[in-house]
């Protein structure tokens, strides 16, 4: 089938405003949909669904939440981990003070707590930009990191530190702890990925989105028309907090099991903020690319090299690896802000264009 | 024209009284006082820097004047916030253009239409019911903008990578979007070629003449002036030194002094 858009006129603007226009995207993404629910967990072994594919996912909402806040709403932030952290902290302090309560609306609830933190630390982004709000972020992170060490009652006063998700059912099957199996944990972050990435779709491409938009692109003019900036650039904090905080709780629940606060330190707020720059700033699909980029990257130098007959010491490897990352950030932030995203937008134009060159 | 259309016609939907501004000890404007009548072509000339674009800023409520008063639709106050003003169907168009350049010609547009809308995130985050209307209701409104321009072909351009004559329209359409009261726009002609003035020109007059909008507008090229303008107001240096049909104020000595650098004393 030929990828076209020609012949395809949308006769109203509810079809044109659809969430995805094109007949062939929409096919497109209904069998990415269905492969990752029937065909992955059916051919994965526990090691792709373990080490990739539950983190890589957890890490995409992460980046849907960063990129609504740095890509569509201009604000840099340097905070992600700590809002994690905040979701994590949240979700195991629930789980375990309210053991009845449904695991999914712990989860929820930890995205919530996570959105009235990302607030009062959004607060400062109304006097200052750019720079200077990155680095209120960075205290945001240091602090709330500081004070989860700190203050023994976010780990339940237990010797160790350690905060361990205690494992919880829903309808008679098993979710999180250590007897729940590496496909219900992969399918549970699955759902959480693919509901998360509709609604920040939608809310991105209407008045919310362009009001965000507005605001990174000219926020004077954004107010004198009439958009107020400190509402809308709360509810961006806000927003994209829920998701971090969200990817907190389901780091620990459904990837790591057990967790410190070393797991969310700065480096997971540089991580977040690398997947998007290579897979794109202000853009949904984006966030996806680029957490599956940083995930598999490893993974393919890992293998590669075998494949072709080499052998590849494992801290060479390492090297290469950060190597590859730094190159391709600078690459990506002077040649295309838009990211592996953009890239395959241009793809798609050549195909729709193809076979003819112009 | 009938008496009551005369005498709508000639109620002002803007007056100012004693307007002062400065800067620093600078002063930018100094007690001007004018009025802007509804459904008027009202022209805000002056030489370079004499406080043009300043005026407008106070009428929008982004500078706020030092003294004076403003009243508006009959409403008198001393300062208004901008996003109050745009509310009460004061819209915009900037000297240098304030397009908000990542985003499409759609998109520019639509953000004209945000003090209309009222669904929450929620709703639009599940983009059912009542925020799918929302959307496409006024979606249908910017299209009509659209083709009112004539800008149908860069819908979904980002206006960044479009040339400077239709980043100009565009930005009137984000002001149109809003279906103002009163429109200000802020040299919508400067660095167009004589083609796309014209077109511009015709915008003016039909937005004024189908919609009724109150207009009032900065321009340096005379012969749009008188062109298309009912009354004129002359600034010099922030003082208000002629106020007229454009005839009259064709006429007045001070203006032609001031056009032509003539030193003061
Ligand atoms: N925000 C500001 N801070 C300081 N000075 C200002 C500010 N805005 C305007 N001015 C000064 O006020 C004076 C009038 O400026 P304004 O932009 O209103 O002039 P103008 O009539 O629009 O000129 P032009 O025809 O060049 O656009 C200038 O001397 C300018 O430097
Ligand atoms: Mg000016």
């Amino acid at each position: 089938m030929l990828y076209r858009e020609t012949g395809q006129f949308k006769t109203t603007y509810a079809a044109d405003q659809a969430i995805f226009p094109i007949f062939q995207d929409r096919v497109f993404l209904f069998a990415i949909i269905a492969f990752a629910y029937i065909v992955i967990p059916l051919i994965a072994s526990e090691y792709w669904l373990q080490a990739v594919l539950i983190p890589l996912l957890i890490f995409a909402i992460a980046a849907v939440g960063l990129n609504i806040l740095t890509g569509y709403a201009g604000q840099l932030s340097l905070g992600t981990g700590a809002f994690m952290a905040v979701g994590a902290y949240s979700a195991y302090k629930l789980a375990t003070g309210f053991p009845e309560l449904n695991i999914i609306v712990v989860f929820i609830l930890s995205g919530v707590s996570a959105a009235l933190i990302g607030i009062i630390f959004g607060l400062p982004s109304l006097r200052i930009k750019g720079f200077y709000l990155a680095v209120a972020t960075l205290a945001a992170q240091f602090f709330l990191i500081w004070m989860f060490n700190r203050v023994p009652w976010w780990y339940n006063y237990n010797s160790s530190g350690t905060i361990i998700a205690p494992p919880r059912e829903v309808a008679g099957v098993m979710l999180t702890g250590p007897t729940a199996t590496a496909e219900t944990r992969y399918l549970l972050v699955l759902t959480f990925c693919i509901l998360g990435g509709l609604l920040a779709k939608n809310l991105v491409r209407g008045r919310v989105g362009r009001h965000w938009m507005a605001i990174r692109d000219m926020d004077i003019a954004a107010e004198i028309i009439g958009i107020r900036l400190l509402p809308n650039k709360l509810l961006a904090f806000a927003i994209s907090s829920f998701y971090c905080g969200v990817a907190g709780a389901l780091l620990l629940f459904s990837y790591l099991g057990s967790a410190e606060t070393e797991a969310f330190d700065i480096f997971v707020s540089f991580e977040v903020l690398f997947m998007i720059i290579i897979g794109g700033l202000g853009s949904i699909l984006g966030a996806y690319l680029g957490a599956a980029f940083i995930w598999l990257l490893p993974i393919f130098l890992t293998n590669a090299p075998q494949l072709v007959g080499l052998s590849m010491p494992v801290d060479f490897q390492k090297h290469l690896e950060v190597m590859i990352f730094g190159s391709l950030i600078v690459v990506f932030l002077i040649f295309e802000p838009a990211g592996l995203a953009r890239l395959w937008q241009i793809g798609k134009e050549k195909l729709r264009r193809w076979p003819f060159p112009y | 024209m009938s008496a009551a259309e005369e005498a709508t016609a000639q109620a002002p939907i803007l007056r100012l009284d004693g307007i002062s501004l400065a800067f620093g000890g600078v002063t930018v404007l100094d007690d001007v006082s004018f009025d802007i009548r509804e459904g008027e072509i009202r022209a805000i000339i002056g030489p370079n820097g004499a406080g043009k674009s300043s005026m407008l800023n106070v009428i929008n409520g982004f500078y706020h004047p030092d003294d004076g008063t403003i009243t508006y639709k009959g409403e008198t106050r001393t300062r208004m916030r901008p996003d109050q003003a745009a509310r009460q169907g004061i819209a915009r168009t900037f000297q240098n253009i304030a397009l908000f350049r990542g985003m499409s010609t759609l998109d520019n547009i639509m953000t004209g239409r945000n003090t209309m809308m009222r669904r929450n995130f929620l709703w639009q985050a599940l983009y059912v019911g009542p925020a799918r209307r929302e959307e496409l209701e006024h979606r249908a409104h910017v299209e009509r903008v659209i083709e009112f321009l004539e800008i149908e072909a860069i819908r979904r351009v980002p206006v960044g990578r479009l040339p400077y004559g239709l980043q100009k329209r565009v930005e009137l359409g984000r002001a149109l979007a809003a279906e103002p009261d009163l429109l200000l726009l802020d040299e919508p002609m400067a660095g167009m070629n004589s083609e796309e003035k014209e077109d511009m020109c015709r915008f003016v007059l039909d937005v004024n003449d189908e919609f009724g909008t109150t207009i009032a507008l900065i321009e340096h090229d005379m012969g749009v002036v008188m062109d298309i303008s009912d009354r004129v107001v002359v600034l010099d240096y922030g003082r208000l030194i002629a106020d007229g049909s454009p005839d009259e104020v064709r006429g007045n000595e001070e203006v032609i002094a001031a056009y032509l650098g003539v030193v003061r004393d």
